[in-house]
């Protein structure tokens, strides 16, 4: 079988829509570790790339707005390596797009990805980017997504990273955007840590634009010795900006262990910047009606934590 | 003849306080089996003992299912053996839809919902959280409870906090289950939800007053205990009224 084959076997595995990799209406891309295995533009949308020694450099650019998502598959079929993925995206005045992205390692035993990203949101335009992570149920993975953004005057991001199918291994998260006036940005994370898993934040938001808002929000589930430790900042830095960190970690298990520290300030008196942090158990009530309906105390909790991180 | 469900001699205290004293009944299958008693009577410790909920464990005293000691068998090993609860205040499923929730059984979910008189379309998607309605929580929960086709259903309260079309539609299912040959033991402190048993137990202080006929015992529970004053101890008097 062909490696695009594989991909495209494991993307549809993953939950990801084989048919849109295939569609000459959807932009896409497909990339095997160094490799871009396939790649599709629409009118309104570039992408180029430079295949590198450990990974591809790739640079997005939507200049309209775009009707159907732009799917991009990112994964290492090998059981080990080293990925590097060094990307720009580029959303231009007026523009919008939709990202739906899959990080696939089926058959990781040790890899190690990382996700370097710059973003550009311009003038009224907007990006909202889901990010999906696949990874093996055994196997160690060090992820390391790392972004940095900017969103100009009236415009919006939404991001969305999950991870909540098979070993997190290592995820170190670093988000951090600036926003300028009228923009709307959410980040949010959505993890499940089991084993030793070692899961670190950090969302951070700086309102410098008058009436910006932003949300950072995370919801963390960790059982067995998982750990995790969230910090989310938000600066309110403009006349009427509005932020919240919202961070809710739940545990299951004595050994599993949740940290969350929200940082806010604010430097302009008519800013307004909020913060809510829970770290709890797994619903009593919510546990005993499943298991009432037959199910084990780990189908049960699967079903629980499936809700919460959907 | 072998009892669906029998709870015999038990007995359980939290720290000195007993709540629920030498409390023995039996309930049939294919009869509603009413647990009757004002608030605070141990009506709903009982029900989470006999499904194992909440740690709760007799000091002395065996409960017996389908002629099995399941004292100390867990909730979902009780939960397989045929025996479901639906609770007083329902839990809610952050991100659960109703019809992952109705789809523990074999049952089609739709189908539950429309029992409950629920427009599959309007509810079948929406997710099992604090954005229903008291009445439509407890809807869903009973045709959850259906959807596992139990042998013994234990329903706490399942007329409490709900208007009025939804207590008909609870009333009918109610009856429908016990159609089905199942036992259902309905906990309440309704006088008119009792009228819907085919046989009353009233609980004062954590035991057995009275058991018997509808008849006997809701006119028991209305002369003597809607406004009861037994606060500490219970008149012997009427436990020796006990048939």
């Amino acid at each position: 079988m062909e490696d695009l084959e594989r991909m495209k076997e494991a993307y549809s595995t993953a939950g990801g829509n084989e048919s849109a990799l295939e569609d000459p209406k959807v932009g896409s891309i497909v990339i095997d570790h160094n490799r871009v295995l396939s790649k599709r533009e629409v009118p309104g949308l570039r992408i180029e790339h430079q295949e590198t020694t450990d990974g591809v450099n790739v640079r997005v650019t939507v200049s309209e707005v775009l009707k159907k998502p732009v799917h991009l598959c990112f994964g290492m079929l090998p059981q080990e390596g080293r990925q590097v993925i060094e990307s720009e995206f580029i959303i231009k005045d007026g523009a919008k797009a939709e990202f739906i992205s899959h990080c696939i390692f089926p058959n990781a035993q040790k890899i190690e990805h990382l996700m370097n990203s710059k973003v550009i949101v311009g003038k009224n335009s907007g990006m909202t980017y889901k990010e999906e992570h696949y990874h093996s149920s055994k196997g160690n993975v060090i992820t390391k997504p790392f972004l940095r953004g900017r969103i100009l005057e009236g415009g919006s991001l939404f991001e969305e990273f999950k991870l909540v199918n098979g070993m997190v291994g290592e995820l170190d998260i670093d988000y951090e955007v600036d926003q300028e006036a009228g923009s709307v940005c959410d980040l949010t994370t959505k993890v499940y840590g089991r084993d030793n898993d070692r899961i670190e934040i950090r969302e951070a938001l700086h309102l410098n634009g008058e009436r910006a808002s932003g949300t950072a929000n995370s919801r963390i589930f960790l059982r067995d010795s998982a750990n995790a430790s969230v910090l989310g900042e938000v600066e309110g830095n403009a006349a009427h900006a509005r932020g919240h960190v919202d961070c809710q970690e739940i545990l299951y298990g004595s050994n599993a262990k949740a940290s969350s520290t929200p940082m806010i300030s604010v430097s302009h008196p008519l800013a307004k910047v909020t913060h809510e942090a829970a770290i709890g158990r797994v619903d009593k009530k919510e546990l005993e009606t499943l298991l009432a309906r037959g199910l084990s105390e780990d189908q049960a909790v699967n079903m629980i934590v499936r809700g919460l991180l959907r | 003849m072998l009892a669906l469900l029998e709870v015999v001699d038990v007995n359980y205290s939290s720290g000195s306080r007993h709540i629920l004293e030498d409390v023995s009944l039996r309930a049939e299958a294919g009869e509603i089996t009413c647990v009757v008693g004002v608030n605070g009577t141990g009506k709903s410790t009982l029900a989470a003992m006999i499904m194992g909920l909440n740690g709760y464990k007799p000091s002395s005293g065996r409960i017996f299912f389908k002629g099995k000691d399941i004292t100390n068998l867990s909730v979902t090993e009780r939960a397989r053996r045929g025996m479901t609860l639906a609770w007083q205040s329902p839990a809610e499923f952050e991100g659960i839809t109703v019809r992952e929730y109705l789809s523990l059984g074999k049952k089609d979910p739709s189908e539950l919902l429309r029992r409950v008189g629920l427009d599959p379309k309007k509810y079948i998607d929406r997710q099992v959280d604090s954005r229903l309605s008291g009445g439509e929580r407890k809807r869903i929960e009973l045709a959850s409870v259906m959807s596992v086709e139990p042998s013994l259903a234990i329903l706490d309260e399942p007329d409490s906090g709900i208007d009025m079309a939804s207590i008909n539609v609870i009333t009918s299912v109610i009856k429908d289950l016990r159609e089905s040959g199942a036992g259902v033991l309905l906990i309440t402190h309704s006088e008119a939800m009792a009228k819907s048993a085919d046989k009353v137990v009233l609980m004062c202080r954590g035991r057995v007053l009275r058991e018997g006929s509808v008849d006997d015992v809701v006119q028991f529970f209305s002369g003597n205990c809607v406004e009861c004053d037994h606060v500490g101890k219970i008149d012997e008097r009427l436990l020796n009224g006990r048939s």
